[in-house]
């Protein structure tokens, strides 16, 4: 089994595994990971981080979505090792101790989730489109989320969502007040 | 899902991934973006001793046109990143076209071109377009790096020239010697999915006659089709209804495609017969345009 320590022990079982050390969410983490073990499930078991779904996991649905140095990345299809010297930023990570992040808030107002296993996936891509393209179209919208896939809200909340935030963001910035 | 033990390297120079591939006998496997190695490693389609991870080398996250026209793309230059290209379209239309039609937006944060033309994929997208281009790899092992053409580096679905010390470092992809021309079109079931049936065209034009024409297809066969020949009809002629029609023909002509899950046969040629003229007729018209 893959052996994950916040404070660093050797391996007892004989299995080899690579010290890596990774930023998640603004905090540095030292951790000894097994080579084949991936990203998501770092991220879940070894860190409690469960806000990442894993859906398919065959790479089609993007649950798993988390920012990797900014870009949105399928945590299921990238391996733990591959976060050495990376910045990782889970849903976890959106919002400070008093307050959600615009997009949180955006999918809030507007009804944007209803079982909510996608939605950390596709507020995290929403995130990363909108430091990107603070004012999107709806169909830039809708192509940036092209790889999140939703089976409750037929995605129309989502898009109105994503321009609630888009519009919050650039009011906080003093742009079209 | 799980892949099986693997060691893992992560070299940083091309050096060092090479010599580490020599070692290891044919028992290693590059990674790069790994959207598609990553998903057969979980389903153990594959089971390699080492992984040779090449995201830690700098220098190889380029695309750059050279002096001739040549289009350098680097062995970690990602989709996004010739999706994202502001002088793609003006020197090669048919890849910038092609871009933003490769699989879904995070799959392309990560994937990359090099990678995708070595995974050979008869559905892949890159290889199409490289294909219809001229393009070729550059492959890089013990004994130094060696050219390989796209229509000799494909052996069969998923199997490359590549010998198991060599990694790919570039492709390259020649561009026009007069204007360029070209587009790609692709039918997918879905956002992100693969080609039901996509077309390549690329032209190089003199005024209004064309110089130079090249097509590749892609998910109608078990393989890349190279439609080269076929479209070459179109050589030293100009776009009119009759020439596009011919050409359109020709190409539908070659493609191979078989029934599955994504249409039948009839349907997937008629697509191709109808990409090709819809790319002509749209590129004849933006040629009277600019007229
Ligand atoms: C949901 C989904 C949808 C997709 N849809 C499409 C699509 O519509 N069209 C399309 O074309 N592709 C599609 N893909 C595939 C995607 O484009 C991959 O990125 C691509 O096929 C592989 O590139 P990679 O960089 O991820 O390579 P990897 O997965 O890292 O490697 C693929 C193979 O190539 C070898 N390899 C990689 N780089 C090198 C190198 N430099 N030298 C030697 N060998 C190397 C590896 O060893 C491996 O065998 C899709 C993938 C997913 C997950
Ligand atoms: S769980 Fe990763 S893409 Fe579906
Ligand atoms: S809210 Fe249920 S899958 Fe999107």
């Amino acid at each position: 089994m893959t052996s994950l320590y916040d404070e660093v022990q050797t391996p007892t079982d004989g299995v080899p595994t690579r010290r890596v050390t990774m930023t998640v969410n603004g905090e540095k983490r030292t951790v000894d990971v097994e080579p084949r073990l991936l990203l998501a499930h770092l991220l879940r078991q070894g860190m409690q981080l469960t806000g990442t779904h894993v859906g398919c996991d065959t790479t089609s649905c993007g649950a798993c979505t988390v920012l990797f140095d900014g870009r949105p990345v399928k945590s299921c299809t990238m391996l733990a090792v591959q976060a050495d010297g990376h910045d990782v930023e889970t849903v976890e990570g959106m919002s400070s101790a008093s307050e959600l992040h615009p997009v949180q808030e955006g999918f809030k107002q507007e009804h944007g989730l209803q079982c909510g296993y996608c939605t950390p996936g596709m507020m995290l891509t929403s995130k990363a489109l909108l430091e990107r393209n603070p004012d999107p179209s709806e169909d830039d919208i809708r192509w940036a989320l092209s790889g999140n896939l939703c089976r409750c809200t037929g995605y129309q909340n989502i898009v109105k969502s994503v321009l609630w935030a888009a519009e919050k963001m650039r009011a906080e910035r003093g742009e079209d007040a | 899902m799980y892949p099986n033990r693997f060691d893992y390297e992560s070299p940083t120079t091309v050096e060092e991934a090479i010599a580490i591939l020599d070692r290891s006998g044919g028992e290693a496997k590059v990674l790069s973006g790994g959207q598609s190695l990553i998903p057969m490693l979980k389903l153990r389609f594959a089971a390699p001793a080492t992984i040779v991870d090449i995201n830690n080398i700098p220098g190889l996250d380029y695309h750059h046109v050279d002096d001739e026209g040549n289009l350098h793309i680097g062995a970690l230059c990602r989709h996004v990143d010739l999706e994202e290209s502001t002088t793609l379209a003006d020197t090669h239309p048919t890849l910038a076209a092609a871009a933003e039609l490769v699989a879904d937006p995070i799959v392309r944060t990560r994937g990359t071109f090099v990678g995708s033309v070595c995974h050979a994929d008869p559905q892949g997208d890159w290889a199409a377009t490289m294909l219809a281009q001229g393009g070729y790899v550059v492959a890089q092992g013990p004994n130094g790096r060696r050219r390989i053409d796209m229509g000799d580096f494909v052996l069969g679905p998923f199997v490359t020239a590549l010998a198991y010390n060599e990694m790919a470092v570039e492709a390259v992809i020649p561009g026009a010697s007069g204007t360029p021309r070209g587009s790609y079109l692709k039918l997918e079931r879905r956002v992100g999915d693969f080609a039901t049936a996509s077309v390549a065209v690329s032209l190089d034009m003199d005024g209004d006659v064309i110089r130079k024409a090249g097509c590749a297809l892609a998910g109608v066969g078990g393989r890349t089709i190279d439609a080269n020949d076929a479209i070459s009809c179109l050589v030293g002629k100009t776009l009119t209804e009759d020439s596009i029609d011919q050409a359109s023909d020709a190409v539908a002509a070659v493609a191979e495609p078989r029934t599955d899950h994504r249409g039948s046969d009839a349907y997937k040629r008629h697509i191709v017969q109808t990409f090709v003229k819809r790319i002509l007729t749209n590129l004849a018209r933006t040629e009277q345009k600019a007229a």
